[in-house]
């Protein structure tokens, strides 16, 4: 279970407060205005920003004080997501030592994982040589490899066309499964977060408010909501 | 200080303690000075007048570089022919060329035997000497013309493409266009680039050095080395050093109303280029552009065609000196290169302002008012003699860290921006994020730090000169060459130093571009 126990942050006018839990393996859509505090309520978790007061708890275990790289968490962001001067395998095998000194199984596990996201035989190319679904699917296949038990999303798959999209969704939904990870996605789109999250976390006027279940929020959103969703 | 470094990063707390020492450094040296100097009633009227001849010589140099840079800046900005890119890129060239290498090719061409006089003497008309206050501000011209071109020709390219394309359906002529596009520009460009030559001229020593001297053409520097070599009165040499941190600080005060341009970089290849009007002006044009790439080119031709077939014929001790100022130049290249790269990556992370300042503290202290501090503090421990290469090093590696600070803090603040949140949630730290991450993504700017370090070390005829001489760099060498009218060496030194000194620069941008 990921917790935000009493929360608060402010950097000059803004404000954000958040006390809420989210179940383990719950798939949960971040939603909210431009500027509410979405991204912030990632960085939190991701340990980019730290709070001025509260903790944030995962499974009981007080993370707040542990740096980025030391958190059960994976995270993806709207872009680079990769390394361009590194090839497709050492982008993948980050996931497993940063100092990128891999044994022969670990090289065959990035080999095996690059498969699995549907990207045999790519391992020596560069990200520039890929197209943007490509990378996406290098940066899942990362995710897939490390296999923390928080993922989270900051509109990751944002520059994508809808068909894309949806492929990605579903491959993030594959590897969610596999690696039974609580996923956080911060998104714009009202249709991916009916498709992917059961549950929503609504961001609005300073507040990060406990998930409810996507479908109610959004066929009856509340003013704030329903402003922004137009 | 180990409780004000909790909660920082590798990187962040290697750039404080980087920043601090530097500050304790450049501090404790002023300090040094400043307690040794006991106060400025041990100069007399001499000390005065250096400091007059420091002043007005730089705002005169400052003067004719900025009013003789218009027309050629001008001239290349509107006009295109074959070489017009080299030419450019030559006018980068003095900022990594040995100062002494270029004194050698205008004494070559201005001196007593040069061509100048040679076509004076025909003529039946009194020679003119380069040795004096003429001598001084013909040599800073020589320096800074180009780097006032090259600024000023920034500023032309700055004024959009439009503007001269609306100039054009306008029907504007060629006094319409000045007078609404191109004076507005040069009063906004011009205040910077005579700011930027006035501060290099202010610490202005080598040229002093070779060329000037006596009671009409000392400058500040050159009054601290007299004082500190010939007199060995320390107090007069620090009093003097704290005069010239006086002056320094004050330009650098005017600096904080007019930007300064970067001397160096950018792309002056744009597309477009200003309408190009015919008739006399065409003529106008190419007249001054030949005129300022022969001041340019033809010493250096000079001086290698005089030292280059003597190459082989030079005495081992100069291919000791050669050794030795390689050794040196690229021990301080390193050593800038590790100081400015920990400064910029806890900078880009941006909590840690003061660092900049830092970095920039250099620009006060000069060369030989840092190594006066540096003698002053070390005497009690070591020996003059061996001090003398060690301090050499370390005070051109500082020298050059503004520099290095200058091609580097943007690149790092782009690094961090794009790549450190991705870098630090995959707990990429330590030795391998500097060797996948920040060397394979900074190699550039990282290859242009280097080479301007090691060249400006490979160079620098300054600090070494406070110190007895047994074991001489290139620069001081040839300096000696020199003094002892031993021409023909002193130019193949000369060719040597040049060709060292670009190679180095050379080989350390290509190797950061090829990375």
């Amino acid at each position: 279970m990921l917790e935000f126990d009493a929360i608060r942050v402010t950097r000059g006018a803004f404000a954000l407060s958040a006390d809420l839990s989210v179940d383990q393996g719950a798939r949960v859509a971040v939603i909210g205005p431009s500027g509410s505090g979405k991204s912030t309520l990632l960085s939190l978790v991701g340990g980019f920003l730290a709070p001025d007061r509260g903790r944030i708890r995962l499974d009981g275990q007080d993370i707040t004080a542990l740096p980025p790289g030391r958190r059960p968490v994976s995270m993806l962001f709207q872009d680079q997501n990769l390394f361009p001067h590194l090839t497709v395998a050492q982008n993948v095998g980050l996931g497993l030592r940063p100092d990128l000194r891999l044994s022969e199984p670990q090289r065959c596990r990035v080999a095996q994982v690059l498969a699995e996201v549907g990207l045999e035989g790519t391992e020596g190319r560069r990200p520039a040589d890929l197209s943007g679904g490509q990378q996406s699917r290098v940066a899942l296949a990362r995710v897939l490899l490390r296999a923390r038990p928080v993922l989270l999303l900051d509109e990751a798959f944002a520059a994508l066309g809808p068909a894309l999209k949806a492929e990605m969704l579903a491959l993030l939904g594959r590897i969610a499964d596999q690696t039974r990870a609580t996923v956080l996605m911060v998104t714009h789109d009202p249709g991916d977060a009916r498709r992917f999250a059961p549950q929503t976390i609504l961001v609005e006027g300073g507040v990060a408010h406990p998930p409810v279940a996507t479908g109610p929020l959004l066929d009856d959103p509340p003013p704030g909501l329903r402003a922004y969703l137009g | 200080m180990a409780a004000g470094l909790r909660g920082l990063t590798a990187p962040e707390a290697g750039g404080a303690v980087a920043a601090t020492g530097l500050a304790l450094l450049v501090g404790g040296t002023l300090a040094a000075v400043a307690w040794a100097a006991q106060g400025l009633g041990g100069l007399g009227p001499w000390d005065w007048r250096a400091v007059w001849f420091t002043i007005w010589q730089a705002a005169l140099s400052a003067t004719l570089s900025a009013v003789c840079a218009i027309p050629v800046a001008r001239a290349l900005a509107r006009r295109r022919f074959p070489g017009r890119g080299i030419l450019v890129t030559l006018l980068g060239a003095p900022f990594i060329l040995p100062v002494i290498v270029a004194i050698m090719g205008l004494i070559a061409v201005f001196g007593r035997s040069g061509a100048v006089n040679d076509a004076l003497r025909l003529l039946g008309l009194p020679e003119v000497s380069i040795y004096g206050w003429q001598g001084v501000i013909l040599a800073h011209v020589f320096f800074n013309l180009p780097l006032s071109v090259r600024l000023i020709l920034q500023g032309w390219q700055a004024i959009p493409a439009e503007r001269f394309r609306l100039a054009e359906g306008l029907g504007f002529g060629p006094r319409d266009v000045a007078r609404h596009l191109e004076r507005p520009m040069l009063r906004a460009v011009l205040p910077g680039v005579w700011l930027a030559v006035f501060l290099v001229c202010l610490t202005s020593f080598t040229v002093a050095l070779a060329l000037g001297g006596g009671p009409r053409a000392t400058t500040v520097e050159l009054a601290i080395y007299q004082a500190f070599r010939f007199d060995f009165d320390l107090g007069r040499a620090a009093s003097l050093g704290l005069i010239q941190v006086v002056l320094c600080v004050a330009a650098m005060g005017l600096a904080r109303w007019i930007a300064i341009p970067a001397a160096f970089g950018a792309g002056l290849d744009a597309a477009h280029r200003p309408a190009a009007p015919g008739g006399w002006r065409r003529g106008s044009d190419a007249l001054v552009i030949t005129a300022a790439a022969g001041f340019l080119i033809w010493p250096m031709a000079a001086v290698t065609a005089r030292g280059l077939p003597r190459i082989p014929a030079l005495p081992p001790e100069v291919w000791e000196a050669t050794l030795r100022s390689v050794v040196m130049a690229l021990i301080s290249a390193l050593l800038a290169l590790i100081l400015s790269l920990l400064l910029a990556l806890s900078l880009a992370r941006g909590r840690l302002r003061w660092i900049e300042t830092a970095g920039m503290l250099p620009l006060i202290a000069s060369p030989l008012v840092l190594g006066t501090g540096l003698f002053i503090l070390l005497r009690p421990w070591v020996a003059p003699q061996a001090m003398a290469l060690p301090v050499t090093v370390g005070v051109n590696a500082i020298m050059a860290l503004p520099f290095g600070l200058r091609a580097l803090i943007p690149a790092a603040r782009t690094l961090h921006g794009d790549y450190g949140r991705l870098a630090d949630s995959l707990d990429l730290r330590g030795l391998a994020r500097l060797r996948l991450l920040t060397v394979p993504r900074l190699a550039r700017p990282l290859g242009f730090a280097g080479g301007l370090a090691a060249a400006l070390a490979m160079g620098d005829l300054g600090v070494i000169t406070l110190f007895a001489a047994d074991r001489p760099t290139l620069p001081l060498q040839l300096f000696q060459l020199m003094n002892s009218y031993r021409m023909d060496d002193a130019a193949a030194c000369a060719v040597l130093l040049m060709a060292i000194s670009f190679g180095l620069f050379w080989i350390f941008d290509k190797g950061g571009r090829l990375a």
